[in-house]
């Protein structure tokens, strides 16, 4: 009997050669323990070296394997052909990112947007490193630790059609991890972090579709920092409007 | 104080307070007088509605879920990419709900 | 650290089509709660109006609440009902989400959350309708 297959259609494109992406079919070996990953893996050795997609760690790690299956954005690396097989498995470029070659997109600007959010712990003053640690209850420790989570994979990023729609929008990465160091006891800048946040293109911009949770592979909660801080920022509003010392 | 400048927390603000109001007592007050005052299941003779408490509540009950609307039809239509104009449309949206506010005030001072 | 640009016309850029919402389950289910408010505000206005109806007499206010018992009012008020009532565990299912409730350091679980304001709308309801009946029996 021949060797089961599963068709994957990978979506191509060759910068200065084609002028849109098209997707090309492959009979992939099925294998009930391959990932997507390593159905990639497979075309690339043995069918068509020029296949290009980013990976590493193979193990949810890593965050560089995202991509759109079959619509869905997922990495790779944790999506078995089993939960398609005997369907067809459509394999994309992670969406609304600007696509470099074939699977391979553009995340500058992400990275952009992580480090505008100052992602460190910023302190007015450092103290002498003779004074200790900085000391940290379990309960201060569980306000910001699911967000310590992210992996920067970039999934939420492509589930959130307000991302597809406003480019300018920072997202939920980004402002997870802003909220994720605002949250943090031992952090003082969240006075330079709120132009950023707080503007138009920060929290405003989310409609809370939700998306962004739902595709998270670490379970962060992007959506529910988004609203939080929207909750926070709206707290010191009206504080700043109705109390004569603007609830400093 | 940049941080008042930006208008936004204010309608967001508006927004979440409409969006209790209309999760908690819209659905009984569309049972009432969507279906058991027209339907003449219980009478109402409105005379219940010149008492200032009950002002007080009316006005919480219809103005505050129009800025509910206005920020998430506001949304929605850019989320659709209708490709209808922002400016005029939040216009439309915020000022319906300010509009709406004062002609609720209107109704119940005149009661 | 500076970030590696790739060249910018090499890129292939993707736009949100405009159907996204209709392309997915979820993004369907936002939608209608996005619109739910369309049907909110339409009710509450048509409130409003009945509400002026009172102040030129009881005679304009009766004829309102009978215009209003037209198969197409009495169509449009269920259907706004029920988008209300998805309003309702969509908003609390929100709030869940962004203002958990905590016993002790532990969140309690959303559902229990949602069904906890359930309890609560359900309550309040039963106690504007008894009010409304005791003040115009």
């Amino acid at each position: 009997m021949a060797e089961p297959t599963v068709t994957l259609n990978v979506t191509r494109y060759r910068p200065g050669k084609d002028s849109t992406p098209t997707a090309e079919s492959y009979a992939v070996p099925y294998h009930k323990d391959w990932v997507v990953l390593d159905a990639l893996n497979h075309i690339k050795d043995h069918m068509d070296g020029t296949l290009t997609y980013r990976w590493s760690c193979r193990m949810g790690v890593c965050g560089s394997c995202g991509m759109m299956v079959n619509g869905v954005p997922k990495l790779t690396c944790a999506a078995f052909l089993r939960d398609y097989y005997p369907g067809e498995i459509r394999v994309e470029p992670l969406s609304y990112f600007p696509v470099i070659r074939d699977l391979v997109i553009d995340m500058s600007d992400f990275l952009d947007k992580l480090k505008s959010v100052k992602p460190w712990i910023i302190r007015k003053t450092e103290k002498p490193v003779s004074e200790g640690e900085y000391l940290q209850s379990p309960a201060e420790l569980e306000a910001y630790k699911q967000f310590t989570q992210c992996i920067n994979c970039m999934l939420c990023y492509a589930a959130c059609p307000v991302y597809g729609l406003e480019p300018e929008f920072l997202g939920p990465a980004a402002i997870a991890l802003g909220y994720r160091y605002n949250m943090d006891s031992r952090d003082q800048g969240k006075d330079q972090r709120q132009p950023v946040l707080g503007s138009h293109n920060g929290i405003w911009q989310c409609t809370f579709v939700g998306e962004c949770s739902e595709v998270c592979p670490k379970n962060v909660d992007p959506a529910a920092a988004i609203q939080r801080s929207k909750v926070d920022y709206t707290k010191n509003w009206f504080k700043s409007i109705l109390l004569p010392w603007g609830g400093k | 104080m940049t941080e008042a400048k930006n208008t936004e927390p204010l309608w967001w603000g508006l927004f979440s307070a409409g969006g209790v109001v209309a999760a908690f007592l819209v659905p009984v007050h569309i049972i009432l007088f969507g279906f058991a005052v027209p339907l003449g299941w219980v009478s109402d003779s409105g005379m219940l509605y010149r008492n200032g408490l009950i002002k007080i509540y009316l006005f919480v009950l219809i103005a505050l879920p129009l800025y509910h609307w206005a920020h998430r039809f506001y949304f929605a239509l850019n989320d659709m990419k209708l490709g209808l104009p922002r400016k005029p449309l939040a216009l439309l949206c915020y000022g319906g709900a300010i509009v709406g506010t004062l002609a609720t005030i209107w109704v119940l001072l005149s009661l | 650290m500076s970030v590696v640009r790739p060249d910018k016309s090499k890129l292939f850029y993707r736009e949100l089509p405009r159907s996204w919402w209709l392309s997915k389950q979820s993004y369907f289910l936002f939608m209608l709660r996005e619109l739910s408010s369309l049907f909110i505000a339409i009710f509450l206005v048509v409130f409003l109006v009945q509400l002026y109806q009172l102040t030129r007499g009881p005679e304009a206010y009766a004829a309102f609440a009978r215009k209003l018992s037209s198969p197409g009012w009495i169509l449009f008020n269920l259907i706004t009902l029920l988008f209300a009532l998805y309003h309702s565990i969509t908003w609390f299912y929100s709030s869940a989400i962004v203002l958990p409730l905590r016993i002790g350091e532990r969140e309690i679980p959303r559902n229990l959350f949602v069904a906890l304001n359930i309890g609560v709308l359900i309550v309040v309801s039963l106690v504007i309708w008894r009010l409304f009946l005791a003040f115009n029996g």
